[in-house]
């Protein structure tokens, strides 16, 4: 019960939900950064208890599967095929034993998941399958898969095995990856940072509209934003206090950084804003290249954003395991 | 007795699930004492939030849903009340805290910048590793990387700024100055402190019951070693086989 990675894509890495509860240590959460997607694709092949899948970025890894397996894709559209058949996404797919799984790259996005019913079933660290690539925490000490990794696939017993038979085999439906895979181009919610105030006026106002670029310098720790230089009105001493994904530092360059997945549990930059926790898939989403804007958000409005969000992902994710006991 | 006031504590609402308790904005041993207090109270009080300190402030992650009222608003304001009760209840009694003893062999290979910072201070190598090793320290907090402790209470003769080239690979174990504080990188990491000894001791290891070997709030002292006892000591803690 296992799967080979024959190529290992451009920077490819087992994630879950993440490891919270260890900041106090020095370890970050890492975990999925588009995590609504993590979790319909699992809920897709019929996994329940957060199952670690493959977060994908940009160029996905081709894998040949030991044994049969049923699997799903979400998150950023990617071409994917099995010899000459190409697998769809937002579904389940049944793959016959020794079937090689040929990711390509993405239409659009920056992030696809592979899940597969089972999970992979690396050993937990600290609570956690995620690789944390830059605290070197996870499956490998947090590396990115290479080719001739060997992930085993658990699970099976508590769940239905998938049919014998030699043909691949999607269901006969599939999700709609609207609103999931947000690709409108509204603007980020930016909630006010503990020294917004401390901008100069025409910095508050580039920042509330004003078009940034998503620097190639990215990864899943921060996204780099390139644009006018933002500047405070007098320099800041400040020290050190905790840091958060979605936090936007401003370092001197005067280029925000907005904190991500594996964002460090400390940061001594001036905290400048606080990307709403909603709207973060969407910044995971986006590629080395895109266009990045926020509006000006409150802390109320981005509760009820995230409440209706997660409402929404529970009842979506309640019909999935209907529809599949009937499948 | 009054029970003498502590200055107001500043909340700071920092996102949907985050809470932000600021003591003061200073690096400062008693300061940092106060979130360490605040810390340990919290955790027996509330032990459903995941309480993170820093130097002079405690960060608070919370579920929002299960902290908001019953129309599931204002999360943060019922949170704050809760915690400014419990710190309010907090027995004033100061927590007991652990001390630890960390052996370091100094200078040579294991710290070569031990001649510079000598050179710096005004002092020759001898006299740093005594006044490094006759201070108490306190974990201010974790940080950086895993099991990166920043140490409060550095002889201020010892001060010395941060490289100007900083290293990409400073090895695991190596003890460091950095401006007015003193660390511990627990693995290879890249950093521009200087570096005046390593210990053989294995600051962070997830394979532990209790990975990191020093916790926020902890009293740390170093012991001079020399080479031989340092090797045995590897020896019998080898460190992880740490990739790249």
């Amino acid at each position: 019960m296992s799967v080979s990675v024959l190529k290992p894509g451009l920077l490819s890495s087992l994630q879950d939900a993440g490891r919270p509860g260890h900041a106090a240590l020095g370890v970050g959460r890492a975990g999925a950064m588009d995590g609504p997607a993590w979790q319909l694709a699992n809920a897709l092949v019929g996994n329940q208890r957060g199952e670690a899948a493959i977060e994908c970025t940009l160029v996905g890894p081709s894998l040949r599967f030991e044994c049969a397996a049923v699997i799903a894709l979400t998150g950023a559209a990617i071409a994917a095929h099995v010899g000459k058949q190409p697998i769809p996404m937002w579904t389940r797919c049944y793959l016959p034993a020794g079937s090689v799984l040929q990711l390509g790259g993405m239409a659009s996005g920056c992030r696809t998941y592979l899940a597969v019913r089972g999970g992979f079933d690396v050993a937990p660290i600290l609570g956690s399958r995620s690789s944390d690539l830059h605290a070197r925490i996870g499956h490998e000490h947090g590396r990115t898969l290479r080719a001739g990794d060997i992930l085993p696939i658990g699970g099976a017993e508590s769940l239905p095995a998938p049919q014998a038979g030699d043909d691949v085999r999607p269901l006969h439906w599939s999700l709609d990856p609207q609103p999931w895979f947000d690709f409108d181009r509204r603007p980020l919610a930016l909630l006010h940072g503990s020294h917004w105030s401390q901008l100069d006026e025409a910095s508050r106002r580039y920042l509330a509209g004003g078009n940034f670029i998503l620097s190639k310098d990215s990864n899943r720790t921060a996204a780099r934003l390139d644009g006018h230089a933002l500047r405070l009105q007098a320099p800041l001493e400040l020290i050190s206090e905790a840091a958060l994904p979605g936090t936007l530092q401003l370092p001197p360059s005067g280029q925000p950084i907005a904190l991500l997945a594996e964002a460090p549990v400390t940061g001594g930059y001036p905290r400048i804003g606080q990307i709403a926790a909603v709207d973060l898939p969407r910044l995971a989403q986006l590629r080395p290249g895109d266009n990045v804007c926020f509006h000006e958000s409150t802390l109320d409005e981005a509760l009820t954003r995230l409440a209706t969000r997660q409402q929404r992902l529970t009842r979506l994710l309640e019909t999935i395991a209907q529809r599949l006991e009937h499948a | 007795m009054e029970p003498q006031t502590q200055p107001e504590i500043q909340f700071e609402a920092l996102a949907e699930d985050a809470l932000l308790l600021r003591f003061g904005e200073r690096i400062d041993v008693d300061l940092n004492a106060r979130v360490q207090a605040a810390a340990t109270s919290l955790r027996s009080r509330l032990p459903e939030l995941e309480c993170v300190s820093a130097y002079a402030s405690l960060l608070l992650r919370f579920d929002p849903w299960t902290w908001g009222g019953q129309d599931g608003r204002d999360p943060h304001e019922r949170l704050q009340a809760a915690v400014s009760m419990a710190l309010h209840e907090n027995d004033p009694t100061t927590a007991v805290s652990r001390e630890r003893v960390i052996p370091v062999c100094y200078g040579g290979e294991y710290g070569p910048d031990l001649a510079d910072v000598a050179a710096c201070c005004g002092l020759d190598a001898d006299a740093v590793i005594a006044r490094h090793t006759a201070c108490e320290y306190r974990v201010a907090m974790l940080g950086f990387a895993p099991g990166f402790p920043y140490l409060l209470g550095l002889d201020p003769k010892l001060a010395v700024p941060r490289r100007t080239d900083p290293r990409q690979r400073v090895p695991a174990g190596s003890v460091a100055i950095g401006g007015s504080q003193t660390g511990i990188y627990p693995e290879v990491l890249p950093g521009g402190w200087q570096l005046i000894g390593r210990t053989p001791l294995r600051l962070f290891d997830v394979a532990a019951g209790d990975p990191s070997l020093l916790a926020a709030g902890d009293r740390v002292r170093f012991r001079a070693l020399d080479e031989d006892a340092f090797q045995q000591l590897l020896a019998a803690n080898p460190p992880a086989a740490t990739p790249r």
